[in-house]
Parts: C-alpha cells; structure tokens; sequence
C-alpha cells in the first residue's frame, strides 16, 4: 500500500477494496460490517434514538484526542441525550488526497478504541477521497442508533420551576486543549481534551432516577447556549452560580490570556442534567461515582421568573444574563 | 498565588465594596479608558455594586471601535489589490467600512489572514516571496512594540514583500482630548493596565498634574477594579490628583524599558483619525525614515471613496463618553452582534457589544 492516501483509494477500484479490508475491516471487525453488503441489517425491537453529527475539527489530533474518538463520542453523546443506550454507528470518511496513510491508521484505531469503550458498533460506512484542497486533512461523518428504555421521556422542554441544575465537571478543556495546537496559537499546556462517551454515565443516572427531565452536552456555544435552549424549549428561567460552576485554573487561565469565556467554551465529554429536587442528590452521587462524572456539581436552578432567559449570580454577589454565543470568540488583541 | 481566583474573591470584594461605600460622599464621574476594562465592569455587575455618587463612563480605549471609517476603507482597498495578503488580528475581519468589510472583501476572493501575532505575519512573508504581506498595526502602546519587533526582524532577515498598514494609536493624546473639549465631566481615571504595563505611569502623571485629575491604572479583574475605584474615591475625598498603580503585579512606574525602545526605534509620533474625534496630533504612529521601504502607505497607491458614516450610528459619540449605547436609535434594534451598524458592537472590547451581551435588563 502507498504511503499516503491518493485519489485512486475512492475510485471503488482494487486499491480502495484494499483500503477498506486492510485499514477499516481489519480494526472495526464485526459480524453486521464484514457481510460488505449495501446496507447491514439486523433485528430492533423498542424506541429508536437516531442521530447524525459531522466532525471537522482542526488539527486532526490533539490532547487527550483526535477526529476518530471525537466522531464517536459525538453521535454517542447525542443518543445519550435521549436517554437512549447507543447500539450501532455509521461512519463515512471524506479524505483529502495525500493524508498520511500513518495517520488514517491512527485515526481509525481511535475509532475502535472510543467505540468498545462507549460499548457501540459501526456496522456500516464510506470513504471519499477528494483532490488536495478540497477537504483539510480529513472530515468525519458518522450517524448512530440507540433504544429509548421504557418510561424514560428526556427533552430540552421538560425543566420546571423548582428542578435542579447538574453539571458533570470541569469546562472549557476540550476548546483549550484544541486551541493550544491550533496552527499559529500554539501555547504550552497540559490540558487534554474532555472528549469522552457518556452513555454509561447517563445508565447510572437512569437507574437512580426515573424522573431525569433534560439532558444536553454542552458542545459548540458551551454551558451557555446549552441553558438558553433549555430555557428557551422549557419557557422558564434558569439561574446558576458562577462559583459553583467548575472550571480548571488553567483554563480560566487561558481564557485570561485568549480573552475568551468558559461559559461558550465547547465540551466533548460533558453534560447538562436538569433533575427534580427531589431526586438531585441520588442522581448527583451516581454521577460522581462515574469515571467521567467526578467534578459533577448541582450549578443552578430552574424558575418560573424570566421564562427564556439564564442569568448567572457572579463571584461578587451581582447578577448578569448569559446569553447565546453570538459569531465566533475571537482572542482579544490588546 | 494562581492570579485569577484571589483577584475574583467574593470577600475581598465585599471588604473593598463597604470600603467605597462608606468614603464616597462626593459625586463623582469615573471614566475606564480601555475596552478590557468596559467589559469587566460589565460581566462582573460592578456597576450595580457601586454608591449612588459614583457614575462610571466608557472612554475610547477600544482600538479595533476608534479606529477610522476612512482607515477601515484602506485597508479593504489594500485586500483587493492583486498579490496582496492582508494579515490581522481578528476583531478586525467583522469591522464594517463605508461599503464593506474585510470578512466580505475575504469571501470575494480577497487573500485576508487572521494572525495570533505579528511573527506569524513575518512567516507569511518568508513563506510567500511571490507576495506582498500587509500587517494592518491596529492597537495602542499594548501591540505596537510587538509591530516593531516584526519590522525589526523582517530588515535583519532581509524580506522585502512584508509591509505595515500603520493604524496604531497612542493613549494618552486621546485621553488628553476628551479632557481638552470638556464634553464629559470626569472626576477620575481608571488608567488602561495592559498600555500601563509597557509605558508605566509617568505619562499619567502629567495628566493627573495638569487636569487636576486622580488616575489610577487598574488590573482587570473584579478585585482589580473595585480597589482602583476604592483608591480613586480616596484621591477626590481628600482633594488630591495623583497616580497610582493599583495594579502592581503588572505594572511598574517604569513600564517596559525594552518595549518602549523597540517602539521608539521603528515608529515615530504622527497625527492620526480616530472615529468619533476626527484628527489628533502626535495621537498614531508612523514608521521611521529607516524603515520606510515596510511603510504600506508609500509601497502601495491606495485610492478610495470618500468615507461614510452609518446613518443614525453613534459610535462616535459614545467613544467620546458623551453618550452611552442605550442613547443610540439603532441599539439592539437594527444594530446587534450579528448584525453590527458600528464598530462599538463588533468588537468584543466595544462599549455596545458589553452592553448588549451582558448590561440586559433583568425583570426579576
């Protein structure tokens, strides 16, 4: 095999028969993906979750992770969302021509490794390969399924007035960890991406508590926009605590520096759980016991006052609304 | 010592806080210069913190907001000339000029470069000899040095294709100005920290001298400015006009000798525009006679339109303190973040955009 990926990999010919046995079959291996066929099939019984997310991150690899976990965790944490355990994903690759074969290689084991994690398998894919230019390095694509347990109803517009708001951890690391080796940015850090699938930590939840109303990961546009389309979807208000909201020095650090805010910094392994009182400290404690809910903190409340608006009470005691992230934060030039 | 959560800290606020409380007894108007400080004050509610007596007003210390409608239109006149690859710090891609902006001028096929840092333009160049750099110089005292350091290195190494759009401007002139015409009474100054931080104090302190004036240069966080405020309450309760560093672990009286050289050996004063206040002398910088051959203005015949002002914006006078955004007609109405009339709601420094994002107004 080449050294590098070239247009002829997509050309449906012997060398992109190769690509998919030797880089994709070998590593992904699974009785529904090896059949080759079309489509793969299988049986399903119960409510269906079903989502899709494109990855397009900038560089491919980064701390504590790369484009192939990202993309699983991704679609992942969206069934999760649901309530849904994550069964099947699809993943489709668009390569720029010339990526390193080295690094498709890196990447795809990435993906196998997220996706025993996350306990899903990709049962299905594709590969493009477009001319240099075109794409930058290599976008990812992937859509997955996942069952909806019996009575469980998760969405944006159950909050109420009186719930608790759970946050899993720290925020901010993944947009930190992305921006330090970013091309013309490059800082010195050791922070790691929080790129992480939650469904067994959504399981845990589950089981303590019938009664989880949201749940959201807070990617683009961060905790804030998270609780704006709560707020919004609910019609209610949401109030959190600046000093309650867990946030690493190195991060509000960076933040300083970049001129950025946590607040509207993407998260890749986090999530936002909106819970009844009365159910808040059980769930609060099973998600501590997770591996990937540690930092877990009860942030805020939801109330009946401002229906639509976050408003945050800061270190000193005052108030201020967070509002949607609006255009890109750009680091601050004086 | 981490230097953020101390300078964060509920409690030392609340001491600071009753501190002021229980001094200011005469009314006063407080102005922060710089955009940072604006956006602070907003996002930590110091100014629902502070006494009656104390109105605090923005000044022009954005340097993306005071930046000219007619400067802005050179620069997207300089995008579209072929070979040339404009490099610059981001706030300025969104900035509207008269007609466009350079994000517009980008998407039209214009080679416009958003840089962290005045090397990586030097990069550029040494990367892309078929092609003429241009680095707009956009900032005050804070960005300049760093602009010199670029020519200095661009002359050593011997490129030839990298260029300064020269837009930088100077603090206290500007400051100077608004106390000059008088617009705006102001009984202190919260002094810009990261300008501080490379001239030092000195140059305030003929200003404190002259206007009879309290200044005191602040840090930027919540702890930061409430003991700048607290210090200046002090100077106007006892009678005094002096300066004061309330912002030691940035600041020395002696600001940044090796920053000040570099700026003084490449660039020189010269009269330039800002928005909202028209031409002030010796307020910008230019390139030395020695580094002229990096001078945009001279490699390149710029030629455009007479500039426009956007109808009913009023961003010039809101940089002047004389307004503030909720005077202004087109405020969160037509003119939001995602569709900014002026360049005070684009910035992230800009006195519209701190207010929108985070001075709303809270039922409850």
């Amino acid at each position: 095999m080449p050294d590098r990926i070239l247009l002829t990999h997509g050309s449906g010919g012997s060398l992109a028969r190769e690509l998919v046995e030797k880089s994709f079959l070998k590593v992904l291996n699974n009785p529904l993906l090896a059949r080759l066929d079309d489509s793969a099939v299988f049986d399903f019984s119960g409510t269906l979750a079903f989502t899709t997310d494109s990855h397009v991150v900038s560089p491919i690899f980064f701390p504590g992770g790369d484009i192939g976990r990202l993309a699983v965790c991704g679609t992942v944490n969206d069934l999760a969302m649901s309530g849904a355990r994550p069964l099947y994903l699809s993943l489709a690759l668009i390569i720029e021509e010339g990526l390193a074969m080295s690094d498709l290689d890196r990447v795809v084991a990435s993906i196998q490794r997220a996706a025993e994690e996350a306990e899903v398998k990709i049962i299905t894919g594709d590969t493009k390969v477009v001319s240099r230019g075109s794409a930058d390095g290599l976008f990812i694509n992937t859509a997955g399924i996942g069952v909806v347990p019996e009575g469980v109803n998760i969405s944006g517009s159950n909050a109420k007035s009186g719930d608790k708001v759970i946050l899993s951890g720290n925020i901010g690391d993944h947009s930190i960890a992305v921006l330090s080796k970013r091309e013309g940015l490059s800082f010195a850090t050791t922070l790691e991406s929080d790129c992480a699938p939650l469904g067994s930590l959504v399981a845990e939840m589950i089981a303590v508590s019938s009664s989880i109303r949201c749940l959201r990961d807070p990617t683009r546009g961060g905790l804030a926009a998270t609780l704006n389309e709560i707020a919004g979807q609910s019609a209610v208000g949401i109030r959190i605590e600046e000093e309650k909201i867990p946030v690493r020095e190195e991060v509000l650090g960076a933040c300083e520096m970049l001129g950025l805010d946590p607040l509207y910094l993407a998260n890749e392994g986090k999530l936002v759980a909106v819970v009844p009182e009365r159910d808040a400290e059980v769930v609060l404690k099973a998600m501590r016991a997770n591996c990937y809910g540690k930092e877990a903190a009860i942030v805020g409340e939801v109330l009946s006052e401002n229906p639509g608006r976050v408003v945050m009470k800061t270190g000193l005691g005052t108030s201020r609304i967070i509002d949607m992230l609006v255009g890109d934060p750009l680091p601050r030039i004086c | 010592m981490r230097f953020i959560t101390e300078f964060r800290s509920s409690k030392l606020a609340a001491g600071l806080l009753s501190q002021i409380r229980l001094r200011s007894r005469i009314p006063a108007r407080l102005m922060e210069f710089c955009g940072g400080h604006t956006v602070a004050i907003f996002k930590h509610g110091i100014r629902q913190m502070l006494p009656s007596t104390l109105e605090m007003v923005s000044g022009p210390g954005c340097p993306v907001c005071v930046t000219a409608n007619a400067d802005i239109d050179r620069a997207i006149a300089l995008s579209q000339v072929p070979g040339v690859i404009i490099t610059t710090f981001g706030d300025m891609l969104k900035i509207p000029g008269s007609r466009s902006s350079l994000q517009e001028s980008k998407a039209g096929g214009a080679d416009v470069r958003m840089v962290y840092s005045t090397m990586d333009a030097v990069k550029i160049a040494s990367e892309n000899t078929d092609k003429s750099i241009v680095f707009l110089g956009i900032g005050f005292e804070t960005t300049a040095p760093t602009v010199a350091a670029s020519v200095i290195q661009a002359k050593e190494r011997g490129i030839d294709n990298y260029y300064i759009l020269s837009l930088n401007k100077l603090c206290p002139p500007v400051i100077r100005a608004i106390l000059d015409s008088g617009e705006v009474r102001l009984n202190g100054l919260v002094c810009p920290g990261h300008v501080s931080a490379i001239i030092g104090s000195y140059p305030w302190e003929v200003i404190a001298r002259e206007y009879r004036i309290p200044c005191v240069i602040s840090g930027f966080e919540p702890v930061d400015i409430l003991q700048c405020v607290s210090m200046l309450v002090d100077q106007i309760e006892q009678g005094e006009a002096k300066v004061e560093i309330a912002y030691r672990r940035g600041v020395r009286p002696e600001g940044n000798p090796e920053a000040i050289r570099l700026m003084e050996k490449v660039f020189e004063p010269a009269p330039a525009r800002w928005r909202g206040m028209g031409e002030l002398p010796a307020s910008g910088l230019k390139l030395r006679k020695e580094y002229r051959q990096f001078d945009a203005e001279l490699a390149f015949a710029i030629a455009t339109e007479p500039a426009q002002e956007p109808v009913g914006c009023i961003c010039g006078e809101i940089l002047r303190g004389t307004k503030v955004p909720r005077d202004c007609p087109l405020f969160a109405g037509i003119c939001t973040p995602e569709h900014p009339v002026g360049p005070c709601m684009v910035s992230s420094e800009g006195s519209c955009s701190a207010y929108y994002l985070y001075g709303g107004d809270l039922a409850g």
